[in-house]
């Protein structure tokens, strides 16, 4: 079956699209620098029309379709621009935790002596909740992008491991890899010629659940201002600025707060759509 | 009235299939105490036609037309509440797969109890009764203890005594066996077939028996349907059909039926030895934290000799410990204790560093063609990689896997496709096509043609005869199938619960053997004392 033909696919990846089309475009989509701000244009209604200061210190007119914050600032642009992080980290943060994830799930299935080393390991990063380890690794480094990628990528390279533990295990007594052993291949060449490319399929998708897992954890953790710095427009900043205003002016955490929900939606549906072309054995179950 | 009619039935495959149909206008009956045979080779229709008299066909297959009639009612339009009703009342299945056919987590008893509480309005301790003896009638011993037993504390001939006992809880007119004893061993299948028939005779009810194997047709039927692709081609009494067929399909079949006559041929007595083993013994054993360790000894001083030329042939029932003893010999797994000299060197001493070099000498052939070749990679990469390993350059290698395509007797434009893309027949030569590639002195074929279908089966068996005379290789043949080894092995070895039991050329061990065992192995292969029309 084509993995176009699935109707999952098509609208998770359509929406999915239509975000990276967003993010990429955002400075011609009639949107300001996000980090310019007026005092005249404090906490305007979505729609209002007011004035903004660029950085070369021009004051001129600007239309606020999704309002402004405390400070003046454009929300629409504001969120157009978080488009960009929240995309960046779950991309990064998802290959991260794949990459490492795939490294040691390999090595603890094939490698037999390792097995008990790493998975014990794992089982440890498992046992703290992720996000007690993410606020300490962004804690112990300035809280920057790549801290706050490597901080969610962290708890899910224990998922990612043991989903491809399991998968070695299952594959590496296959006919087809007893075979390559008889043939002389050398054990590298086997793991990584032979039983990693059958372990793609399912380890796409766990990649796209990780991919929304962590778009998600991105804006936990700048809600709770423990992620990446407030002049920097992510979903979770916005939504913790507007949150003290929260009953008065709902728009600031309203606005981010869809497009989080929409682009952890798109992923997942793409996630399940992939899940249901590449892995029919697991759609059953489900 | 028959008890059951099959009229013109045909079911729609869903849209890209290989046919438009699973099964086109298929019309036949089962009579009151009578045995029908559905025979084919795999994808001929026949679980689908089981499957569409019980009313169990999955929702992608449509019913597209004919009658099926129980005892003169009409099935296809009946309500699904009405066929519920029927379906174990009037008419029940055994399947092929005794552990996955009953539910691992409800006792035997229970699940028999499900039965009769559903259809019956017999009490707790009636039901109970009557369980302990439906138990005792499909002879399984102690039937007080087995009703509370779970299918994992029984053996496979056990667990498909209990799927028939469910069956025949409330004494059904028509009982559908599809494949009952394929996954069995020879010895359990014999028992299981005599279990069958008396139990058929006993109450008198139809059977519609689906096979591929026609000593088991040979053992069990009073008449025989043929199905190919769909399509009914021969409905006959046995003798008729089987003695004196008159489709050119089934005359091919039965021909391709290896016989039970030994076909070894000499070999040069100073032909060189090149493999021995002495001794050789496989121990698993299980460590656990607390007390005593658990030792399963799987092989026990096995010592075989393969000359070159020679097929040797190692025959067993499951467990008997040859796949082991074969996975020793090629080192895929360590052996405990003993030899194995293949060329004077002795194998089960070198390290894992060490038997790189060695290890195109000797290569394996796998029982499961669909799971022997690496799904992603294309059949030239499969074919290349041992010579590249032994540093062998590309384009030569590519070259030798063009010869070894012909010499498999395939199209060498096949090597850049994938395994999906071939059948099992046809995956089969691509993996001796691999074997060769490196061109061993021994070749292993673990059950290499269990898995095809007898037609299939024969042309693999041609074609392994044609690379040993040709290319004057040594064989270690292991196979639970008497007449396979009849016909490929010069020598065969028996092995029962990890020992050899007898050992010696193939024409003493097929006409004259000595061991109780081995006798009991050839007794209960089936068909053995038919005569099937020649090929």
């Amino acid at each position: 079956m084509n993995i176009l033909d699935n109707w999952s696919v098509r609208i998770g990846g359509a929406a999915l699209a239509l975000l990276v089309l967003v993010a990429i475009a955002a400075p011609w989509l009639g949107t300001v620098d996000p980090t310019l701000f007026d005092a005249a244009s404090r906490d305007l209604r979505p729609g209002e029309a007011g004035e903004i200061t660029t950085l070369e210190g021009e004051t001129v007119k600007h239309v606020f379709p999704m309002g402004s914050d405390s400070f003046g600032r454009d929300i629409y642009s504001r969120v157009l621009y978080g488009t960009r992080v929240s995309l960046v980290v779950g991309l990064t943060a998802a290959l991260l935790a794949l990459f490492f994830g795939v490294i040691c799930g390999l090595s603890a299935g094939y490698i037999r002596w390792l097995d008990g080393l790493v998975m014990r390991v794992m089982d440890g990063i498992m046992a703290i909740p992720a996000i007690l380890i993410a606020i300490a690794v962004v804690a112990l480094w300035r809280a920057s992008l790549p801290s706050v990628v490597i901080a969610i990528a962290i708890p899910e390279i224990p998922r990612v491991t043991r989903l491809v533990r399991s998968l070695v295990l299952s594959i590496r007594e296959e006919p087809y890899v007893e075979a390559a052993v008889s043939l002389g291949t050398p054990t590298a060449k086997i793991m990584f010629g032979h039983i990693l490319p059958n372990t793609m399929a399912p380890l796409l998708v766990q990649g796209t659940y990780i991919c929304a897992f962590a778009i998600l954890l991105e804006a936990i953790l700048s809600f709770l201002g423990v992620g990446l710095p407030p002049d920097i427009p992510t979903w979770g900043n916005i939504m913790a600025e507007g949150r003290v205003q929260f009953v008065e002016y709902p728009h600031n955490v309203f606005f981010p707060g869809v497009f989080l929900a929409i682009t952890v939606l798109a992923v997942n549906i793409l996630g399940d759509g992939l899940r249901d072309t590449l892995d029919p054995k697991m759609a059953k179950r489900v | 009235m028959s008890t059951l009619e099959v009229k013109d039935l045909t079911v729609r495959l869903p849209k890209g299939g290989d046919r438009p149909e699973a099964v086109s206008g298929v019309s036949f009956s089962v009579e009151r105490e009578e045995i029908l045979c559905l025979v084919g080779e795999s994808g001929s229709g026949k679980t689908v036609m089981a499957h569409s008299i019980m009313g169990l066909l999955p929702k992608t297959l449509e019913l597209a037309g004919g009658e099926i009639r129980l005892e003169g009612e009409e099935l296809t339009r009946a309500s699904e509440a009405r066929r519920r009703e029927l379906r174990g009342a009037r008419m029940a299945m055994i399947f092929q797969e005794p552990m996955s056919a009953l539910n691992p987590v409800m006792t035997c008893g229970a699940q028999i109890d499900e039965v009769l509480r559903y259809h019956t309005h017999l009490s707790r301790n009636e039901r109970r009764a009557r369980a302990a003896g439906l138990m005792r009638e499909v002879a399984l011993p102690d039937p007080e203890r087995l009703l509370d037993a779970y299918p994992h504390q029984l053996s496979g001939g056990q667990r498909q005594r209990v799927g028939i006992a469910i069956a025949l809880a409330l004494e059904p007119a028509l009982l559908i066996a599809d494949e009952p004893t394929t996954a069995l061993d020879v010895t359990t299948q014999a028992q299981i077939l005599q279990l069958i028939v008396a139990l058929q005779r006993r109450h008198g009810m139809g059977v519609l028996f689906v096979t591929h194997d026609f000593g088991v047709v040979a053992e069990v039927a009073h008449r025989v349907a043929v199905l190919r692709e769909g399509r009914l081609v021969e409905l006959g009494g046995k003798a008729e059909v089987l003695m004196r067929p008159r489709h050119e399909y089934t005359r091919m079949l039965i021909g391709a039926v290896p016989k039970l006559e030994p076909h070894a041929r000499p070999v040069a007595p100073d032909a060189p030895v090149v493999l021995s083993t002495k001794s050789l013994s496989k121990t698993y054993v299980e460590r656990r934290w607390f007390g005593k360790k658990h030792e399963v000894p799987a092989a026990r001083d096995v010592t075989l000799e393969v000359r070159k030329g020679q097929t040797l042939g190692l025959v067993g029932e499951s467990g008997s410990g040859k796949s082991t003893v074969a996975r020793c010999i090629a080192r895929l797994i360590e052996p405990s204790a003993g030899e194995i000299r293949l060329a004077g060197v002795d194998l089960a001493r070198l390290r894992p560093r060490e038997m790189r070099p060695v290890r195109r000498r000797v290569q394996m052939v796998f029982q499961d063609p669909y799971r022997s070749l690496n799904p992603r990679r294309n059949v030239g990469e499969a074919i290349i990689e041992g010579p590249l390993n032994y540093g062998v350059p590309r384009a030569e290698a590519l070259a030798r896997a063009r010869r070894l395509m012909e010499l498999v007797r395939m199209d060498p434009a096949a090597l850049g496709r994938y395994p999906h893309q071939f059948s099992g027949g046809q995956r089969q030569r691509i993996c001796i096509a691999r074997a060769l590639a490196v061109e061993p002195e021994l070749l292993v074929a673990d059950e290499p043609v269990s898995a095809l279908d007898v037609s299939v089966q024969a042309q693999v068996l041609r074609l392994l005869e044609e690379i040993r005379t040709r290319l004057d290789l040594a064989m270690l043949f292991i196979t639970h199938d008497l007449r396979v080894a009849a016909q490929v092995c010069d020598q065969v070895a028996v092995m029962q619960a990890g020992r050899i039991v007898e050992y010696g050329p193939a024409e003493e061990v097929f006409l004259r053997p000595r061991h109780e065992y081995t006798r009991a192995l050839f007794a209960a292969a089936p068909g053995r004392n038919f005569a099937f029309a020649p090929a």
